[in-house]
């Protein structure tokens, strides 16, 4: 009876194992299959019964991506892009956040429905609009114009994260240094930043992925080839379907998903917690 | 040295309700009313409007678009799909996601690096991930067709993202493998949540370990698992890049969703006002999904917690 039980519970165990297994195997095989093709020769893709690891590996691919499809331009483009909306996006909510962290009042509330709201409203409704107003202001086409675009955009839930940052930090020592005669502005820069910057660094790598990762807007705002992001250019590979080209496309793609995985490995724990905080409400 | 009386100093930053300046609000506030406010609003007006691209101006209609979109055959096609795509992706990831997540969390082998790996998919820009399942699905440099030769299923290869019957079918399983991560470390957070005793002292009232998931975990899971199903249903409705870098909508439509459909009369046909309906159309769709789920499942919730 009891060895029964045992032998039950050891098959048990087993099976959960293997369909673990079958889990890692449908997640991870994309990612390896891409890694593989990014290093094989072009003899070797679109062969019958291909190897899952390539037999000669081969640098060639990323030879090509650079050279010929100008990946390196696209991927300064998309680096330049994502740094400025993240440093700007943080200069701008800053402010804000410590007024809302500090200072209760509707405005909470109305950045939560705006989070919201940001949510549900399909892109396609707002594109054009905004599209009138910044060709407005002379800024379509330019990566000034999508910087806003990535800024105001991400300013919402950098509101909300920053201030449950600036939630943290002690009110107590900002009366302190109120009491010896600190202005609102140097109580921000002498006792809030240094004491946020953690907090800070999380958010702007957060609006760094996003800026980075961003398709929709960068299609429709920026047209000239040698302006464009890292995701649009490798999009653009697509129309070009014969096999050789599916090498430097692979190549392309690993260089695009290199700075992602850095900061996710760096921030694995806070982006679980922010993920956290935002679909689970409290 | 300008030294604050204490009581002053109090009135500025008392009990952390302190009297900030207000204009702090101003270079958040601007630039959100002026560039997401003023251009989400003009774009539902857009909606009653017969604008086209390059239009001198737009003319109000009022609900023209809308009784036009019920004579589409384009609009009825793309929410059927978009309705199809969104409750398969949705359901594949509560339920995938779920089981993975109770995987991870049973002390099996290799379950750090699974926590690990789990992430990664996340991490991918949907551009690059419909890249990559495209190289999964070519037909004839695809891991897929040549392992599903191998193994004597098929004949010949398909080429699966331009086949009629299989296209649909193919991006949906790369919508679920999207979504499996941020699902699968949200309900993992969850079950690591529910308190080892309650289980046991189930046990020992004799439940088998099916009664324990559907009468302990389950009710307390309900809250996790909808809020998940709710920003699934949305995000799905409105999904546009994946599908977008996965096969255009095509073949011949078969995978166009809303959005797709959208996009195409705004900036290939210039029919701005069109899409802005379409979109509006979106909105109240999902909404209305998402407030059934929501509604639904909290009635569950209360009833689970009074039986």
């Amino acid at each position: 009876m009891r060895l029964g039980h045992r032998l039950r519970h050891r098959l048990a165990r087993f099976g959960m194992s293997l369909l673990l297994l079958a889990f890692i195997a449908f997640l991870a095989f994309p990612i390896v299959w891409l890694t593989s093709t990014a290093f094989k020769p072009p003899g070797e893709i679109g062969l019958q019964n291909p190897a899952l690891l390539p037999q000669q590996p081969t640098l060639d691919n990323f030879r090509v991506a650079v050279e010929e499809n100008g990946v390196l331009r696209s991927a300064y483009n998309t680096l330049k892009i994502s740094v400025l909306s993240a440093v700007l996006t943080l200069l701008v909510a800053l402010p804000a956040a410590y007024l809302l962290a500090r200072r209760r009042s509707r405005m909470n509330q109305a950045v939560t429905v705006w989070i919201l709201v940001s949510q549900t409203f399909p892109l396609i409704l707002i594109i054009v609009p905004l599209f009138l107003i910044l060709s407005w202001l002379g800024l379509v086409n330019t990566h000034a114009g999508l910087v806003l675009v990535y800024v105001v955009w991400s300013l919402p839930f950098v509101l909300w994260m920053l201030q449950g940052y600036v939630r943290a930090i002690p009110v107590q020592l900002e009366e302190a240094a109120a009491v010896d005669g600190a202005s609102p502005l140097d109580i921000l820069a002498r006792i809030i930043l240094p004491l946020l910057l953690p907090g800070l660094i999380a958010t702007g790598l957060y609006t760094f992925v996003n800026a980075w990762n961003e398709f929709f807007f960068a299609l429709v705002m920026l047209k000239s080839p040698d302006l464009v992001t890292l995701q649009v250019s490798l999009a653009r590979f697509r129309g070009i379907e014969g096999l050789a080209r599916w090498g430097p496309l692979a190549a392309g793609s690993l260089i695009a998903i290199v700075p992602t995985l850095l900061v996710f490995a760096l921030m694995q724990r806070r982006l679980v917690s922010g993920v956290l905080a935002g679909s689970v409400k409290e | 040295m300008n030294r604050v009386s204490p009581t002053k100093a109090r009135a500025r930053l008392g009990d952390g309700r302190a009297i900030v300046p207000w204009w702090l609000f101003l270079p958040s506030v601007v630039p959100i009313v002026l560039f997401s406010v003023v251009p989400l609003l003009q774009g539902i007006y857009l909606g009653f409007t017969d604008y086209t691209l390059g239009a001198e101006r737009a003319r109000f209609v009022g609900l023209d678009n809308f009784a036009r979109m019920l004579g589409d055959a384009a609009f009825w096609s793309s929410f059927r799909i978009g309705f199809i795509w969104t409750f398969s992706v949705t359901l594949g990831v509560l339920v995938l996601g779920m089981t993975l997540a109770m995987l991870l969390n049973a002390r099996l082998p290799f379950q750090g690096l699974a926590r690990v790996l789990v992430l990664i998919p996340w991490a991918i820009p949907p551009v690059i991930k419909g890249l990559m399942w495209r190289m999964v699905y070519h037909p004839s440099a695809g891991f897929l067709n040549q392992w599903l030769l191998g193994v004597g299923l098929i004949q010949f290869p398909i080429n699966i993202l331009s086949d009629f019957t299989w296209a649909l079918p193919a991006v949906i399983a790369v919508g679920i493998w999207t979504g499996l991560p941020q699902a699968t470390v949200v309900f993992l957070a969850g079950l690591q949540s529910i308190p080892d005793e309650l289980k046991e002292a189930a046990m020992l009232d004799g439940a088998g370990s099916w009664h324990v998931f559907r009468h302990v975990t389950l009710p307390l899971m309900t809250p996790v698992i909808v809020a998940t199903a709710a920003l699934e249903l949305m995000w799905n409705f409105n999904a546009f890049g994946l599908v977008y870098v996965l096969t255009e909508g095509g073949p011949a439509g078969s995978t166009k969703l809303p959005m797709l459909l959208a996009y195409e009369e705004a900036f290939s046909f210039g029919n701005i006002a069109y899409a802005s309906a379409l979109g509006l159309a979106l909105v109240v769709v999902g909404g209305v999904l998402v407030y059934f789920v929501v509604r639904n499942q909290y009635a569950g919730a209360g009833a689970g917690r009074a039986g």
